[in-house]
């Protein structure tokens, strides 16, 4: 297939970017949105001009590295998959597919179609994580009876990858849904309990100072999540915060 | 770990917004409860509402409340839609939000503006005119100049019979109200953290059979009043 791409392209972070269109042809619609990438990239170098910068690293769904906003959308119009784990075949022949970084103010481009996601290292260093004594004598996690319901509710919640799709997708861009999801994973287990009071306060106020919007539960974060982070943890937080602002 | 000090967060904002909605939400059951005596009985119309425009714990408690309400709910409204287009500077040059969210929900400010829009019109209608009979002029017995019946009922189906342009401007107002709690009963749950497995879905149902009753109740008034009295 022959496809017509605008692509974001920006030299550094104090230099503005542009889009520019791209024409590539013969294009496998077997391919990873990614190989169609290489493809274009092998095109610029042949033609002597500078590749399209992009983040990608496992391109198999679970790193989180792959952060385009295609067409429109992030990760592009198939639901629940990452960049690397959409296939062109998403596309029709002569289509025109809007390739840009995801944006908010918090998530600075760094080049081209990357950004730095490190308000979200932030964000972890500042509560995502509990205290275990790791001198040797650790208990088996095992010991410590939890209900089969609350241990898959936070499984469910420890499978965001942190990619920034919740970011780049609401029109607020605001970052509740991966805060929520990483407090949710500690709120339902005992372990998490110790710092439970501090670890809403201090997480969001950390994604507060970042520069991230306000969430108006509009849902948009949970269609795009590519591991399907559910609404219901933005409202966990909003009890586990409320909880330490009363009893703190 | 030591608790970070900081001013009003992003949750306890959104918080503030879901419980003066809340406020607002009963307001207007009970705004729209009154209304439709006017449909039902005149007299029975006209007493309660006597007794909401001269009751001193209405007046003096409730009402200074309400009128905080809406005015907060405003304000911080506009606040915040400000504030969370300042997230994001450079705009996508294709963003396809109907991919993922209702129109309602992306259009808050919209809808909102619109109910802003409208409440001018009302207080101007209804609300101005009453504070100027009963707080300028001084006239808290609430009848009809010249005669020994109740002005209320009177006063409304003045406003509407044979009223094209009121009526028309009021069946908008409702339709955005509709719209603006399509999004804003379930959404408010959802800001005080109340989100259950069980629960959520009928808040959701009875959310939008609120959003479309409480406004299509008030519509039909309108519309009433508009073609049932002969003048």
């Amino acid at each position: 297939m022959n496809l017509n791409l605008k692509v974001w392209r920006q030299d550094s972070p104090q230099e503005k970017g542009k889009m520019v269109d791209y024409q590539l042809e013969g294009i496998s619609e077997h391919m990873s949105f990614l190989e169609m990438m290489d493809v274009l990239n092998q095109q610029l170098i042949e033609n002597a001009e500078r590749p399209v910068a992009f983040d990608h690293d496992c391109r198999e769904g679970i790193c989180g590295s792959c952060s385009m906003f295609i067409n429109g959308e992030a990760h592009g119009p198939v639901k629940g998959t990452t960049t690397c784990q959409l296939h062109m075949r998403s596309f029709k022949d002569g289509d025109t597919i809007f390739i840009e970084p995801f944006r908010a103010n918090a998530f600075p481009v760094l080049k081209d179609l990357v950004i730095d996601r490190s308000a979200f290292d932030r964000i972890q260093h500042s509560g995502g994580y509990i205290s275990v004594n790791t001198s040797g004598n650790t208990q088996d996690a095992n010991a410590t009876p939890i209900p089969k319901e609350n241990a898959d509710f936070a499984m469910d919640a420890a499978t965001c990858i942190g990619c920034g799709a919740c970011v780049a997708t609401c029109k607020n861009s605001s970052a509740m849904l991966f805060v929520g999801a990483k407090i949710s994973q500690y709120a339902l287990l005992p372990q998490g309990q110790v710092e439970a009071k501090e670890r809403a306060q201090n997480m969001v106020a950390q994604m507060d100072s970042e520069g991230f919007g306000n969430c108006t539960n509009t849902g948009a974060c949970e269609v795009e999540c590519p591991k399907g982070i559910s609404l219901s943890n933005i409202a966990r937080m909003n009890r586990e915060f409320l909880d330490g602002s009363v009893t703190k | 770990m030591s608790t970070k000090k900081q001013n009003l967060s992003s949750i306890g904002k959104k918080v503030l917004m879901a419980l003066t909605g809340f406020f607002l939400m009963l307001f207007l059951l009970q705004h729209l409860s009154i209304n439709l005596l006017s449909v039902i009985n005149a007299d029975m119309f006209n007493e309660v509402s006597h007794f909401m425009g001269t009751n001193p714990l209405i007046q003096l408690v409730l009402q200074p409340i309400l009128i905080f309400s809406v005015v907060f709910h405003f304000v911080w409204g506009m606040y915040l839609e400000y504030q969370n287009n300042q997230a994001r500077d450079i705009k996508y040059a294709k963003y396809k939000g109907s991919a993922n969210a209702t129109w309602m929900s992306r259009n808050m400010i919209i809808s909102g503006l619109a109910v802003l829009a409208f409440l001018a019109i009302h207080f101007y209608d209804f609300w101005l005119p009453e504070i100027n009979t009963k707080y300028v002029q001084g006239d808290m017995s609430g009848m009809l100049h010249g005669s020994d019946h109740f002005r209320y009922h009177e006063e409304l189906v003045a406003k509407f019979a044979h009223q094209p342009i009121r009526v028309i401007l009021y069946v908008i107002a409702f339709i955005m109200l509709s719209l603006h709690l399509l999004h804003g009963f379930q959404s408010s749950f959802q800001s005080v953290g109340f989100n259950h497995s069980k629960y959520t879905p009928i808040i959701k149902k009875l959310g939008n059979l609120f959003a479309i009753a409480v406004p299509l109740g008030f519509l039909i008034i309108a519309i009433y009043h508009y073609n049932i009295h002969p003048h």
